[in-house]
């Protein structure tokens, strides 16, 4: 059966960026305000899972070749990474640094290493999540 | 982290280049890369022979888990010392001999230099480890790293075989001596070794002494292949020839003895370690020489030569162990054998690693290492066989190599036992020299074999597959260097004597020596006509009998029931406990979600409905509820409308939008509760699960309510309701009960001073409680990874199912 989703195809490539920039914003503002790894994550998954459904898996997996097992390898390395480059200083595993630091265009920024391992937990979540659908959806 | 951490780490680093090189530079063999880093180690822990000569050591130390006091103290002495040259001395030669064993085009070279770097990083960090658990984990790793080169040609059922017969006994003794390891800390309150040893007094009167004891040797035994559990070693000769050198011969199965003589000062002065490690010993090279007679494969022969060897040395640190009981260096005759012990240590190394080698050409060359099939290769191969005539008459005690001293020293160890009036020697003490004498006898016998079979009779060109000539001189190296150190050790011993032997043997009996003072242990060739070179006699005149008529009494061997040995014993238990588990899993485990589930929630509502039940934890606490508000009844009427939909849906999907309803609802009332972040969380997982959901909806079944029979349905309301009930009771109780103030006011408090973060939810997250974070994308990861296998694996086979049809 061929269906007709003119309407929902064309909207999703909108709110497609909304969402992620959304998400982006979440996993940003993780430390001040609501937001994180999991839950930027999870809504860029929803966003990929919007796609998904108003295209299919083909046409996603070509507009972004992405191999997510390949993510969650990526996401790990850098939540372990964070944890243990702390050893490196001679400091616990897991002992994280912060501070502020000027960058040009941003300006007074402040950085924490906890970031760091908050984008590997994002990562893992995206690799994870997609990973999933992935298999799942390829298997009919 | 010091240079010397650097260097214990420095393999496993070396390792993750590896791949890169064997895939980036395919035309030049990986082994020229990975031998540098041995050869650089080694000079590098030469380095530190002057230190130790004097018998000074290095420590080294930075923090692991401080809270647990676990601390990653990197200790070199003269022992630690000695086995780190070993290590990486061995391990250079074997390196450059596998360069020439392994064809690069055909092998999988990354995975081999890969297991080899982490097998010599794990091995270092065992004998340079001060700290008892840092010891365990490279001790784990060694016999991980064994087991997977064992299995490095895993297409072959022999080779996977053996390293899971490897992997099982030798992971068995290591937790056993986790076991043992943890109750010398608690008995010690450390897990230092210098710590404990200085305790040692202390420790022998304590009620775990005994436990720990035995523990640890398990450990050790199952290591280096001790009686009873010497099987694994002669299966694991079907791992590449360089591996069975290295690992199988020159290091790894030193471990267990490289434990014992470390943890001598703390156990020595028990009888039942004198005696276990003695007696076990004792038998033990008795038992792998009089077996090694009987094989017909070369492999074979040095695999039970060197469980003899390794039981040989055993023994001599049980015996050893007498040493200690005196509280002076004078007349102390017993530390001979301690020295003896560390003398035949390395002469073993050389010389077996040389027969090892050998073997490996005459494979390589021939096809073959079946001694029936081999013969009269000696005017093909001349220099090979000069190499093996003298690794193998070094083996056998026969001056002028080096074999021959430390079996003398080892006669001598034996012999003085019989004079010694401690732990009623006089009965049963006997038994030491004399089989100390037959399993010499029996090393001859095989020494001879090994040679002779194999160089000198009938050449049988039609049993061979190529046509045998000299290895290439690569190969030829490493043996022959090996050979030529058996020799010089052979002519001038005390080249060793005070740079290698006296550090090392000081370190095992460090209460008898003094600050300052060193232990005598100038090797001489000729004591005289003493009972030790009459025991060499006899051994000679007796072997070489033996050996004439062999072709006599080796049908005795027959006599021995194959049913009743100790491997069909590893066989059929190893098949009881899988028929065992296999049916036990099959009994319960049926294939159904349903049953699982079920299974899942009743004894949920078991355990914790009998927990709140016998203590008492249902209460009912009233007073400090917030008032109902109006918001919160509509989500309730929402909640209840949405899982009747559920329950009574005719179609899947209704049921799966009622579903998402449901969450959504449930996010609404955090909203509600003011806190966004799980709000936020549960909207968005709501979401991508309902979208999951849809997608696997092609896959279950039509939603049939029509033939479900009463009891299933009745069961289903059963559980459900019982589930309900406990998780609200224990909410309620939950709220009701303040054993303890909260730990809000901590978060509160420190969210912004210690982790300089606003939002408190994500600051836990990734800070205060980030290892529990780092577990979950762990176990997430595994959950995701696993989805895909079992799919595509399901997949795969339906493909070639259609295929074959």
């Amino acid at each position: 059966m061929k269906t007709n989703d003119v309407i929902l195809q064309t909207t999703s490539k909108v709110v497609f960026f909304i969402i992620i920039l959304f998400a982006i914003h979440l996993f940003f503002a993780g430390h001040y305000h609501p937001g994180g790894g999991f839950v930027g994550g999870l809504m860029t998954s929803g966003a990929l899972v919007l796609l998904l459904l108003a295209f299919d898996i083909k046409t996603v997996a070509k507009g972004f070749p992405i191999d997510y097992k390949i993510l969650i390898g990526i996401g790990l390395l850098f939540a372990i990474g964070t944890a243990a480059g702390a050893l490196v200083f001679n400091v616990p595993f897991f002992t994280h640094v912060f501070g502020d630091v000027y960058l040009p265009i941003f300006g007074e920024t402040s950085l924490h290493t906890a970031m760091l391992f908050d984008l590997g937990v994002y990562l893992v979540v995206i690799g994870v999540t997609m990973t999933i659908i992935q298999t799942i959806g390829e298997s009919e | 982290m010091s240079l010397l951490h650097l260097a214990i780490f420095s393999p496993f680093l070396m390792a993750i280049f590896v791949p890169f090189l064997y895939k980036g530079l395919k035309s030049i063999h990986t082994g020229w890369f990975v031998l540098a880093l041995p050869i650089l180690l080694f000079t590098y822990f030469i380095g530190f022979l002057p230190i130790t000569r004097n018998n000074g050591t290095v420590e080294k130390s930075f923090d692991w888990i401080p809270s647990l006091g676990i601390h990653f103290t990197a200790y070199v002495d003269g022992l630690g010392l000695l086995f780190a040259l070993l290590i990486t001395g061995i391990g250079a030669l074997v390196v450059l001999y596998s360069i020439f064993y392994l064809s690069k085009e055909k092998e999988s070279l990354h995975n081999f230099y890969v297991y080899l770097l982490l097998f010599m990083g794990a091995m270092l960090g065992v004998v340079l480890s001060d700290n008892l658990i840092t010891l365990y984990m490279f001790w784990e790793l060694t016999s991980i790293s064994s087991f997977l080169l064992i299995a490095y040609w895993y297409d072959r059922e022999r080779s996977r075989y053996g390293a899971l017969k490897s992997m099982l006994l030798t992971v068995f003794g290591g937790l056993s001596m986790l076991g043992g390891i943890l109750l010398l800390s608690i008995m010690g309150d450390t897990f230092s070794i210098r710590e404990l040893i200085s305790q040692a007094g202390e420790l022998n009167q304590h009620p775990l002494f005994l436990f720990a004891l035995i523990l640890i040797l398990l450990g050790a035994f199952t290591k280096s292949a001790q009686f009873p559990f010497y099987i694994w070693l002669p299966d694991a000769m079907e791992a590449p020839t360089p591996v069975s050198a290295y690992l199988h011969s020159a290091t790894m199965v030193k471990a267990g003895i490289y434990l014992v003589a470390r943890l001598s000062p703390i156990f020595a002065f028990s009888s039942y370690w004198f005696w276990i490690v003695g007696a076990i010993g004792i038998f033990t090279m008795f038992w792998g020489s009089f077996n090694a007679v009987k094989q017909t494969d070369l492999k074979g022969i040095l695999a039970f030569s060197t469980v003899s060897q390794l039981g040989l040395i055993m023994s001599l640190l049980g015996v050893g162990a007498a040493a200690l009981h005196f509280d002076t260096l004078n007349d102390n005759i017993y530390i001979a054998a301690v020295i003896a012990a560390v003398f035949h240590l390395i002469n073993h190394a050389t010389f077996k690693g040389s027969l090892f080698m050998v073997v490996g050409i005459v494979d390589h060359e021939t096809g073959t290492r079946d001694i029936r099939k081999l013969g009269g290769l000696l005017s093909f191969m001349p220099v090979t066989f000069t190499i093996a005539v003298i690794g193998a008459f070094s083996m056998a005690g026969l001056p002028p190599f080096n074999g021959f001293l430390s079996k003398e020293m080892f006669f001598t160890g034996m012999i003085q036992l019989v004079n010694l009036d401690l732990f009623n020697l006089e009965t049963w003490g006997m038994l030491f020299p004399i089989l100390a004498w037959i399993g010499s006898i029996f090393t001859f016998i095989y020494s001879m074999m090994f040679v002779f079979k194999t160089f000198s009779g009938k050449y049988q060109p039609e049993k061979l597959d190529k046509k045998p000539h000299e290895a290439p001189v690569g190969m030829l190296i490493s043996p022959i260097i090996l050979a030529f150190l058996v020799v010089l050790f052979g002519l001038f011993p005390n080249l060793l004597s005070y740079s290698l032997i006296q550090p090392a043997a000081a370190a095992i009996v460090p209460s008898l020596v003094g600050p300052g003072e060193l232990l005598d242990v100038h090797i001489s060739h000729w004591h005289g006509f003493n009972p030790e070179l009459w025991m060499t006699i006899g051994v000679i005149a007796v072997g070489t009998l033996m050996y004439l008529t062999l072709s006599k009494w080796i049908k005795l061997y027959a006599l021995f029931p194959g049913k009743v040995t100790l491997n069909a014993l590893y066989d059929t238990s190893l098949y009881a406990a899988e028929r065992g588990s296999y049916t036990l899993t099959k009994a319960y485990m049926n294939g159904f979600i349903r049953t699982y589930l079920v299974y899942i929630f009743a004894f949920f509502i078991g355990i914790l409905g009998f927990t709140m039940w016998t203590r008492q934890a249902l209460t009912i606490d009233t007073s400090n509820l917030a008032p109902i508000g109006v918001y919160e009844i509509v989500l309730v009427v929402i909640i209840t409308a949405g899982i009747f939909t559920i329950l009574f849906a005719k179609s899947r999907l209704t049921s799966i939008i009622a579903l998402g309803a449901v969450g959504y609802t449930v996010s609404l009332f955090f909203v509600i509760f003011r806190a966004p972040d799980l709000a936020l969380t549960q909207l968005v997982i709501e979401t991508v699960s309902v979208a999951l959901f849809l997608l696997c909806f092609y896959h279950l079944p039509k939603l049939n309510r029509h033939e479900e029979r009463m009891g299933f349905k009745l069961g289903n309301l059963i559980i459900s309701l019982g589930v309900g009930a406990v998780i609200s009771l224990m909410a309620i109780s939950a709220h009701s009960n303040k054993m303890f103030e909260s730990i809000a006011s901590f978060y509160v408090e420190n969210t912004y001073k210690e982790a300089a973060g606003k939002n408190m939810v994500n600051v836990i997250l990734v800070d205060f409680r980030g290892f529990d974070t780092l577990f979950e994308i762990s176990v997430l990861a595994i959950a995701g990874l696993g989805i895909f296998g079992l799919i595509k694996l399901r997949l795969a086979k339906k493909g070639e199912e259609a295929d074959e049809n």
